[in-house]
Formats: C-alpha cells, structure tokens, sequence
C-alpha cells in the first residue's frame, strides 16, 4: 500500500528543482526530498514523562556543471527557498574542480521495476495507547523482580516517510515506508553493583513488534544477570559475539570493502577480491528486495537498481560495495550500493545459542561493545567490552571493564560458527559469531 | 544592532511572524497549567569544502530552520516541532504539547525583551568572513605545503566547516533571549606509506570564530604538520601491551577522560532520576586532593562555549570536583527545578527538532604543580598516551572508554618505542581517585570533540594538563 498522493507532491517539487537546476545552467543534476512524521512517547516510573510530535522534511540537490559539482539542501520547501538552495549549488560548483569521476550513475543502472516492497503500514495509536504500552513494557520490567530498583523508562515510537529521488536522466520515483518500536531500560541492583540493560523491537508493521511485556521482562533480565560483574586477567582465549553485536563485526568488514576507502587506500582489504577472506563455510549476501524488511529499497541513493548478489561466497570476496563515484575511481561499476548496504545476510551453521557455547567451551562471551577502536586502514581492532565467562559450555559469571583486541584480518579468517540465533532487528541479519582466539586485557 | 533584533530579522520577520504571533503560541501553551515552557526558534546556515586528491572534490550548503515547542507539567514533557515556521502550524503544535495536562485556563502571555550579559564569541558570519576563492586558495595551500613535508604521503584529505546559526527562545514569563553562534571547523587528514605499510592521522581544530582563526598563526598549516608528524610516527608502532599499568596522560584532548570517566556521570537528569554511577555523592571524594574540575561554558572562542544555553540561561563556570571532593551537577531547567536547585546554564539541544537536556560545554582539570618531564621519570614501565579518538561510557556501571591514537612505552622514567593504538578502560566513579600527580601544563583541545546523547550531538571542549594514573587498563594485543 503506497501513499500516491503524498508521493506525487514530492515528486513535483524534485521535478521543480531538476528543472531550476538546468534554468540555471547545470549539464546534470540529482535531487533528493524526504517528509516524516512520527510520535515518540516514554513513560517512566509508571507515569508518561514525554510526548513527542515529530515533523520533519528536508531536500537536498546535486548539480554537475560538466565534470564540477555542487550540492546544497534546505528544510524550507518554499519556492522562493527552493532556487536560492538551486543557485547556492550551483555557485559552489564554480569553485570545486573538474573530477574525471563526478556525475550522475550510468543510465541502464538506474532502477526501472519499483516492486512493492511492503514497507509503508502505519500504525495509527493514539498518544493514550502508546502511554499505556509503554507502562504496560515497563511495568513489566520493574515487577519483574525486586532487583530491579530503577528505570529509564520504555518508549513507543511510530514513524512515517516518504522519500522521492530524482535526476535529469529522467529517474522520478518515491516510496512511503514506515518504523515503529518498542524499548524499555531498567537499571538493577545488589549491594554496590549496579547496572543498567535494555531490550527494543523494531519493524515496519506494527503487529511483527515483540509483544510488550515480553520486551520489559528481557530488560530486567539482562539488567539482571550483569550484577556483581568481575574483570578478567589478562589472557588470551576465544570469544563469542553475541548475536546483537556481531552485526558490528560485519559492519566493519563491510567498511573495509567500500568503494570510498578502497579507492583512498584506507582500508586493510585493498586488493582483496577473490582472495579468501573468510574460513570456507562463510557467505555474506544482500537481500534488498526482502518483503516488509528495515533494510529494503528498489533503488539505491543515487537512484541504481539495488540487486540481491553475494558478497562473499566460499570464504572468498566476490564482490565489493560502490557507489558510481567509487566504481568509477576503481575502474569498475556501481554495484547499487550508495548509501550503504540493504539487508546483509550472512549464513547461519546448525548450532543454536546453547550450541554455541558449547562449541566456545571455555571463554569470553562478548554481549556488549563500548567505544569506536576499529581502524580499517589497518585493521587494528581494541575495544571495551563486557559480557560472561563461560567454562566448558556454561555461563559461569558476568565480566565488566575488559577490552577485546585483534587484528579484523585474522578475526574475520579465523571464525569458527555462526549461530542460527539470527537477529532480525537490523539492516545486518546474523546469530552469533564465535572468534577463535582474542586478546583480553583486564586486571 | 542587539543580538534580538538580529534574531528577530534572521527568523521572525522573513516567515511573516510577528511578536503578537509569538504571544498568541505562548498563550496557547500556558492555557494549561504547566510549570514551564518554552518556543525555540532557529535558523541555521552551514557550508563545507572538501579537497581530496589535490583537487577541491565536493562543496555543500544546507539551511535549517524551525521552531520546537515545549511545554512542562512537573516531570512530565510534551514536545512538537516543525520546519514550518507558520503561525497556524506552531499553534497546532502548542496544541498537541499542552495535552501534556488535561484541564485549561485562560492566559495572557507578554514578551519581555532581555539582554545577554556576557559575549563569548562575535556575531559576525563566518561564512563570509572570507570570499570563496580566498577558501579555495587557503584549502589548496594547506594541500600543497602539506604533501611537501614529505616523500611519504599519498593522500591529504581537507575539510573546511563553518556554521552560522542565530536562536531565539521565549520562556513562560515572556522572556525572550536570542544567540548568534558562529563555529568553524578545519581537518587535515594525511596517508602514509612506506615498505607496502600504510597508515593515517588526522588533526584539525576550530571554534566559535570566523575563518581567520585559520590564518592567523598559520593554523591551518599546524595541522597539516601535526597530522604528517603522527601519521610517520604510527609507522613505526609497535603492538600495543595488555593489561592493567601505569598510565600517564598528556595535555589537551586527552582530557576526553574528564568528558567520559565523569563529566557524563554529573549531568543532572542522570543524578535527579538515581540512575548514575555518582548520584546522590554530592560532597563525597570522588578524585584524589590533586584534582579539581570544572564545566566552562564562558571561554572566549571556544568550541564549547556558549554566552547563553538553549533554555536562554547564561553559561557560567561550574565547579565539578574540588580537590576530589564533588561539588555539583550539571543543570538544565527541567532538572534544575525537580532536584530544588538553579540551573547551571547547561541545557542543550542539537537543534529545534530536539529536546533540551542538561549536557557538557568546556570540560577541563586546574593544573597542577609537577613540571610533565618529572611525571614521565616517575614511571618506572607504563603508557604514554598523547592523543586519543572517541570515548564511551555507561554512567550506570560507571564504566567507560577511551581510544588511545598515539601513544608510547614509558620505560625507566623515559618515552621509548611508540605504540599502535589501543582502547582504556577504567570505572569513572574511581580512576580519578588514582591521580598521583598533575602537571603544570593545562591545554584545551584544538576545537574538535562532538559528543552524543539520546542520538543528539553538540560542540564540546575538553582540556588538562599532563596527569598519572595509577593503574588504568590497556587494551592491546601483546599479552
């Protein structure tokens, strides 16, 4: 279901700036607009704290002038507002240089079928539902058990979009899609320790969210279970991600293998296609066209047909993540990819959660990541970390103030499993990862 | 002109808004019983250059602009924003947030003009404190000298960013104050190879400047030089130890420390709803005697600084930690009046699409009286870290990070072989308590942090002087 009506007016005011655009001289030109609205409402200690009213809109222009760029944006979608962002574009491509590289993406890459991705179902709740959701999740979680002695309180959240991107080949198309979500964050305590967790759900139709109570009690339990953390020694051993964050251990790979830093040799996968990269039995793909997904668009930013393809297969890098510009620098083409990556997919082996800490036996179980330490030029990789000890398969005790430390190189090449455990609430679906051996630092 | 009439003719006067206009929004927010609220308006004017590969690869200008209505009814907060500054949109949005309380009365608001007592930085637009091409000649210039220093460097990428950004916030009573803030920001980031070995450093700084800033004491070329001095140095590092050692902290950015272990951690609304690792330790000893910090929004020029906060309060210098006792948190309005206290003019927010709440400006330690040299020999075998990335914390746990970008071995009271980076960690509610010496030599940072909360950024400054810890945990590789 699609909001024609809606989209049609944002798509006369693109065409109206890509016309502006040529009055004013540009050879070529692309233009983004995107109009949002949304509720936020939190609770807190049994009582809503906050009521926010979300409307937003905002439109951005690139304009060429041959082989010279220029961009500009505005939130002011008056006629007057919309030439003088046209002119400030244009007037910034008079300075900027002539780039070999710079202009609009190939046309037989744009984007020409426009499925119905099954991304837009509004959730129309009032503020007085979404305040008694939102105590329902929280109050779940504080009577979940007398530890638990404090919160920051639950949240619903429902957000609609539309967003048009069009250019002066010809391109003109939107879509309207829609997020809502459910969190709540409660703060546990035992003697001294003391220790906050959350839990959301996330989805594009309201009916897929988590039921609330469900969410609250997975707060108080995480909260719960982080008491009493202990620090390790220093060691090396073999650690699990759980599978909430091994997302980020993809995200980094994905980085490294962007058309932005490989074309700036900024990245330690320079060079690395059809070289193996991962063990044997790895293999990451896209999935853009997955229905009613987070992470699913037809086109990518620059209007190019997003296509499901795989990434890695067999361990080896197949493919790399570029924009035009990139693809171009590279001597390649755009593989759909500005903007990023849509519904990265790795696949899973048979062990569930439990099997996995099987496998792990005696180790560190990684369930939180703190700070950035992830250099992708050189893959140097150091971060705080917490999580559990696990002896012969079982959760022994929660470990706090450690960090975890290796090179992305050898982490990505020396992975173990990968958990069925899959988290669906990203744009990157994984389960656990399990690395066979990490550096950790603590006491 | 006063800052208020430029606010007014920057926003009000070219959407047809009058002050009549504003009146009518106001009363229509106070005809519920509310115990605060406010209209923030703002008008945001930002340019950025890039030059990449030795030629200027990309310009961009964006304009924002909007209005965030607010309404307060004891903990409770109802809160809309448009970019639409439109008469019938905003009293629309004063609607939704009023129904923060149910029952209604009859109010009649009148604006107060008020004036700032204090300036922290001109209200001149840096965006045209230079012509274009005087731009483009400082970019290419810094490119050129750059990649000269040495044989080698493959890339230089540079950034140039300045922001002119006018608000203008009316409270309850009426009270209408307004803030003109400039800030410029510039980033030389250099790549270097050697033997097939790549590496990167970057350095950058600014303020709440014009472009001059830049120019004037060459600036501009420092960073290229520092940039290029820790790129060269980062070839030569080593792996990075693990394990919990001596660790000696040099001046300046290094004091993302106090930003993290702490400064988070005093933030009121934390400490009002008893979910920080420091709340309710007003007067207890939380550092040892040798430190004292501080929370300075009223630094000429600087990053952080601000002559009012969002809420319209003035910014003052907040006593944190005196002699390793602490002293206080810091406030915005909402907070402020919950916990019975004044608000300490820290109420922030990243723009008029956000909420206000009570964050850091120029976090800093007083300095000591140890020349550095004489800490450095104090350290038998530990770490020397003179740069750093981001930091995290968790103000519950009290835990927190900081990622270390250069740094060295200290070995027998001497700076030895340099180290890769690496992430420390430590417990805030503790680690200043391991502060055994500080040093004489206070530096701010050169302009550059940016810290989040709830997904909202801001400017911010951090600062110390030289300072030893004993016993912080470093994340390396070498066990």
């Amino acid at each position: 279901m699609q909001n024609q009506e809606e989209i049609n007016r944002l798509k006369n005011i693109v065409q109206d700036l890509l016309d502006e655009a040529k009055r004013q001289g540009a050879s070529a030109s692309e233009a983004g607009l995107s109009q949002e609205n949304g509720l936020t409402v939190s609770a807190r200690l049994g009582d809503v704290e906050t009521i926010e009213h979300h409307c937003g809109q905002g439109l951005g222009i690139t304009v060429y002038f041959d082989q010279r760029k220029g961009s500009a944006s505005t939130t002011d979608l008056s006629p007057e507002s919309i030439k003088e962002t046209v002119s400030a574009a244009c007037s910034i491509a008079r300075y900027t240089s002539e780039d070999e590289f710079a202009g609009l993406p190939e046309k037989d890459l744009l984007a020409t079928e426009f499925p119905d991705l099954d991304l837009n179902h509004p959730w129309g709740i009032s503020v007085d539902d979404a305040i008694a959701l939102a105590i329902e999740c929280e109050d779940a979680a504080r009577n979940f058990d007398s530890e638990i002695s404090n919160s920051e309180g639950a949240s619903v959240n429902t957000h609609q979009g539309t967003h048009v991107m069009g250019n002066s080949l010809g391109f003109l198309h939107g879509y309207t899609s829609t997020r809502h979500s459910l969190s709540c964050s409660v703060l546990a305590q035992r003697g001294e320790s003391m220790q906050r967790d959350y839990w959301y759900s996330v989805a594009r139709n309201a009916l897929n969210l988590e039921a609330a109570s469900e969410i609250g009690k997975k707060a108080a339990q995480r909260a719960l279970r982080r008491l009493e953390g202990r620090t390790l020694s220093t060691r090396q051993c073999p650690v699990l991600y759980s599978a909430e964050i091994a997302s980020g251990l993809l995200s980094s790979f994905i980085g490294a293998i962007s058309g932005g830093n490989l074309y700036r040799k900024s990245s330690f996968l320079l060079d690395a296609l059809d070289t193996q990269i991962f063990p044997e039995f790895i293999r990451i793909y896209e999935q853009p066209h997955l229905k009613g997904a987070l992470g699913s668009a037809a086109f990518d930013g620059e209007g190019v047909a997003t296509k499901s393809h795989d990434i890695v297969s067999e361990g080896i890098l197949r493919s790399y993540v570029l924009s035009t510009y990139s693809a171009r620098k590279l001597g390649l083409h755009s593989t759909g990819n500005a903007g990023g990556v849509r519904n990265l997919t790795i696949d899973t082996g048979a062990l569930d959660f439990q099997g996995m800490l099987k496998q792990l036996d005696t180790g560190l179980l990684v369930t939180e990541l703190m700070g950035q330490g992830v250099n992708i030029l050189t893959g140097d990789y150091s971060r705080g970390a917490a999580g559990f000890w696990v002896e012969n398969g079982q959760i022994q005790y929660p470990v706090e103030e450690i960090t975890i430390a290796g090179n992305l190189k050898d982490m990505l090449r020396n992975i173990v499993a990968v958990g069925n455990d899959i988290d669906y609430r990203g744009n990157v679906r994984t389960g656990s990862i399990l690395v066979e051996r990490m550096s950790i630092a603590g006491e | 002109m006063e800052l208020l009439n430029l606010a007014r003719q920057a926003i009000l006067i070219p959407a047809g808004i009058q002050d009549g206009d504003v009146e009518k929004i106001m009363s229509r927010l106070l005809s519920s019983p509310v115990d605060a609220a406010d209209i923030y308006f703002q008008s945001s004017h930002t340019e950025s250059w890039v030059m990449e590969g030795g030629i200027i690869k990309e310009g961009s200008y964006s304009i924002e602009q909007g209005a965030g209505v607010r309404a307060v009814s004891g903990e409770k907060t109802g809160f809309a924003y448009s970019d639409r500054i439109e008469l019938p949109v905003l009293l629309e949005a004063a609607n939704n947030v009023k129904a923060i309380v149910r029952q209604g009365q009859d109010v009649q608001v009148g604006l107060l003009n008020t004036k700032n007592t204090a300036f922290y930085y001109p209200v001149a637009n840096p965006l045209k404190s230079l012509a274009e091409q005087q731009k483009i000649d400082l970019l290419r210039r810094v490119d050129s000298e750059t990649r000269k220093l040495d044989g080698r460097i493959e890339e230089v990428i540079i950034s140039l960013s300045g922001v002119h950004e006018t608000i203008l916030v009316v409270n309850q009573d009426g009270s209408l104050a307004a803030d003109i803030r400039p800030l410029v920001r510039m980033n030389v980031t250099v790549i270097v190879v050697e033997n097939g070995r790549r590496e990167q450093a970057s350095m950058g700084g600014g303020g709440r400047s014009d472009y001059n800033y830049f120019i004037d004491q060459n600036l501009a070329l420092e960073y290229g030089k520092e940039a290029v001095r820790q790129a060269l140095v980062n070839l030569e590092a080593e792996e990075a130890p693990a394990g919990n050692m001596t660790v000696v902290l040099g001046p300046g950015w290094p004091g993302i420390l106090l930003h993290e272990a702490i400064g988070h951690g005093l933030e009121g609304d934390f400490n009002r709803k008893g979910t920080s690792a420091f709340s309710g330790r007003v007067g207890e000893r939380v550092a040892s005697d040798l430190c004292t910090v501080v929370d300075d929004g009223t630094l000429q020029g600087r990053r952080g600084s601000l002559s009012i906060d969002d809420e319209g309060t003035p910014t003052e210098k907040t006593v944190l930690i005196e002699n390793g006792i602490l002293k206080g948190y810091m406030q915005d309005k909402l907070n402020a009046r919950l916990m019975g206290v004044r608000s300490t003019g820290n109420g922030r927010r990243e723009s008029y699409a956000s909420l206000p709440m009570p964050r850091m400006t120029n976090t800093y330690m007083l300095p000591g009286s140890h020349n550095p040299e004489e800490i450095i020999k104090s350290v038998k075998k530990g770490l020397y870290a003179k740069n750093f990335a981001g930091g995290q914390v968790d103000i519950t746990s009290g835990k927190f990070v900081f990622s270390a970008s250069e740094a060295y071995l200290i070995e027998n009271g001497k700076i030895t072989r340099a180290i890769k980076g690496a992430t420390l960690i430590g417990n805030g509610p503790d680690v200043l308590t391991k502060v055994s010496m500080v040093g004489n030599d206070l530096e701010l940072d050169s302009g550059v942090g940016s810290c989040g909360k709830d997904g909202q950024s801001v400017p911010v400054g951090v600062g110390q002087p030289t300072i030893k810890i004993d016993g912080l945990t470093v994340g390396g590789t070498s066990v």
